[in-house]
């Protein structure tokens, strides 16, 4: 079992690998993780990679806080100008056939997603030239989807055996799969099937990666307000009042909250942030997680 | 208040879509369990790595053909199955396929095995190929799809025509075959640097491989035209599933305009985990005597915190169902812990056949 004081080395990796199912705040976490590390003097850059149409590049979206929408297209471009030149890889883009076969090669857009990624969190970057980032964090896919994304690599390396996609994607894998460079962040819910899917990914990551996951980080859990023997007097003035409905309410959420976080201790150390009463989670919200979460970090 | 009977009642097919982390496979097999509740012969089908229906019905392993969920009251039957896509895939190919010589070249090409493993894409389409041939079988009289969690909800209605295209893609096997030389004067200096860039196996295996899979591809095709057929067809209903959040609610409308502008049936959404209506705070009871004022002040600030749910909840609502005006909306609230099990189910089912 885990303690409840346990700390996370995650802000000494070069990248933080940060996955969970669908809706549990994967992105929330990020953000948070991103925060810590800036106030810590670090210069950071959060990507997203999960399908979405609002690609973006490189940008500053707060003091030392950098934000980038990896475009499995654009990455391609990048790729091919690295690997054969500008004027002949323009060609190449501009050709169906070869669009096709890049296409067509499975998990190739994953391999030039999480390739690029693997390009910023170097200190010698090839491409931003100036300054390279301290730390790269990356709102990866939910965890089906992950996990297949920390494998491509090593499918390419093997698949594809010989030539210059072979010898890069074993780089990547080998920095993918080094604790000492990139950790991975696993963000559950408190409720029984996110856990049971956390669980599941946490055996899986040891299973076909031999890795294990650096921190869980358990996003919503209820604050318990009331004693049990307060609980007690309370129900005591009958169900019928709104206010007890609500208490009741609470006491049981995060009774049962309590347990789950109890299940993910007993496999991975595991950080809390709490459930906040609030319509939208704007950027004090975010800015409350990342001060529960910031004494857990190093 | 709507009741996801008069969705379900008359289909034979029932899509439930929905982005990630709203209660789609809770949702898809309670809407499966009071089918069978109400005499039917229903099966949920989810297609999920984490297998998360099988969770949900408290079932250690779904194997790719439908299981039967003991425990069910009534005449009803409930059916539950976790798409293996590898297997569904291999059984396709099975099919099409002229000859064994063809069948085996396509099994054993590292190509095909990775694209029937891999985790997107052709995961989507083996769930609508299962579908599609369950239906065909007439075992079930409904059939209610948990669709997997994308981005876009509805990226799996365009998954078949995606795989078909790299397949079919007549260029490509063109240059491809075997019959023109990787490396002539045909292809020439564009394929010298693929072969640089991506190492010569690759291209030899994408090459046998569409050898071999583009005479099946024809087959392919006609099927996932029927199975596009079907899902545009009276006997499916597509049903949302969304949370009472603001981007959830987004979600939901995007998703509805875009069925309406693809011509498929849309059934009505169901709002899950929907903060149940408090009413106002009482005064009837003197809280500060009864409980001392510190336990009581307690009691008030976590009351007004819950209201801020509420509100947040019903505003929401207020603003799907305007925007759907006359379609249904179907209410699920809160519960004290998530779905996972056949009582979790039961209690779902209340709310959806109110």
């Amino acid at each position: 079992m885990y303690s409840d004081a346990q700390v996370a080395f995650l802000l000494d990796k070069r990248l933080v690998f940060v996955t969970g199912k669908g809706g549990v705040g994967k992105t929330t976490v990020a953000s948070c993780l991103a925060r810590v590390a800036a106030r810590r003097g670090k210069r950071v850059i959060v990507c997203e990679v999960a399908g979405d149409e609002r690609w973006h590049d490189e940008i500053e979206v707060a003091p030392r806080i950098h934000s980038i929408a990896v475009d499995p297209e654009l990455a391609m471009r990048e790729y091919l100008s690295d690997q054969v030149g500008g004027a002949l890889s323009r060609v190449m883009v501009s050709s169906r056939v070869f669009m096709y076969l890049a296409a067509a090669a499975p998990g190739l857009r994953e391999l030039l997603m999480i390739g690029k990624v693997w390009d910023l969190a170097q200190l010698d970057q090839r491409r931003t030239g100036d300054t390279p980032y301290d730390l790269v964090i990356l709102d990866a896919p939910a965890t089906g989807h992950a996990l297949g994304m920390l494998r491509t690599p090593r499918t390419f390396r093997d698949v594809a055996r010989v030539g210059p996609i072979s010898r890069q994607a074993g780089k990547i894998d080998k920095f993918l799969t080094d604790p000492e460079l990139t950790a991975i962040v696993a963000v559950a819910a408190p409720e029984e099937m996110p856990v049971n899917e956390t669980i599941d990914f946490i055996a899986a990551l040891g299973d076909e990666m031999h890795l294990e996951p650096d921190a869980v980080v358990v996003n919503g859990v209820y604050p318990d307000h009331f004693r049990d023997h307060e609980i007690t007097a309370v129900e005591a003035l009958g169900a019928d009042l709104p206010q007890v409905r609500a208490a009741l309410a609470t006491h049981r959420r995060a009774r049962h909250h309590r347990n789950q976080v109890r299940r993910l201790r007993r496999r991975a150390p595991a950080l809390i942030l709490p459930f906040l009463f609030e319509a939208e989670l704007g950027d004090d919200s975010l800015e409350q997680l990342s001060r529960v979460l910031e004494p857990r970090l190093r | 208040m709507s009741s996801i009977e008069e969705i379900v009642e008359r289909a034979e097919i029932c899509i439930c879509a929905g982005a990630g982390g709203v209660g789609k496979t809770s949702t898809s097999a309670a809407v499966a369990l009071g089918a069978a509740a109400r005499g039917r012969k229903a099966a949920v089908l989810t297609i999920d790595p984490a297998k998360r229906l099988a969770n949900a019905l408290g079932l250690e392993q779904l194997g790719n053909e439908p299981h039967r969920v003991s425990g069910i009251g009534g005449d009803g039957e409930l059916w539950a199955m976790m798409l293996d896509a590898k297997r569904t895939f291999d059984d396709l190919v099975e099919t099409y396929a002229a000859d064994t010589r063809t069948r085996d070249a396509v099994l054993s090409n590292r190509i095909y095995q990775e694209l029937s493993g891999a985790v997107s894409g052709s995961q989507e389409y083996m769930a609508m190929e299962k579908l599609y041939e369950l239906h065909m079988e007439g075992r079930f009289d409904l059939l209610v799809l948990d669709t997997p969690p994308t981005r876009n909800a509805l990226d799996f209605l365009d998954a078949p025509e995606r795989l078909q295209r790299f397949i079919d893609s007549r260029s490509l096997r063109f240059f491809l075959s075997p019959g023109v030389k990787l490396l002539g004067r045909g292809s020439g200096i564009l394929f010298a640097v693929l072969q640089r860039v991506t190492g010569i196996d690759l291209l030899r295996d994408l090459s046998d491989f569409f050898h071999s899979f583009g005479d099946m591809s024809a087959g392919f095709r006609a099927r996932a035209e029927r199975v596009n057929e079907l899902l545009a067809s009276e006997a499916a209903t597509f049903v949302l599933v969304a949370s009472p959040r603001r981007d959830a609610v987004d979600d939901a409308i995007f998703f509805h305009d875009q069925l309406v502008a693809r011509g498929m049936p849309f059934g009505g959404v169901v709002v899950n985990r929907f903060h149940d209506a408090t009413d106002a705070a009482s005064n009837d009871v003197d809280l500060v005597a009864k409980l001392g004022r510190e336990l009581a002040a307690r009691l008030e600030a976590n009351f007004d915190a819950f209201s801020v749910l509420t509100t947040r909840d019903r505003t929401n609502l207020r603003r799907l169902t305007e925007r759907l005006s006359g379609e249904p909306v179907i209410v699920v609230p809160e519960f004290d812990g998530d779905v996972h099990d056949l009582d979790g189910l039961a209690a779902m089912v209340e709310h959806l056949y109110p």
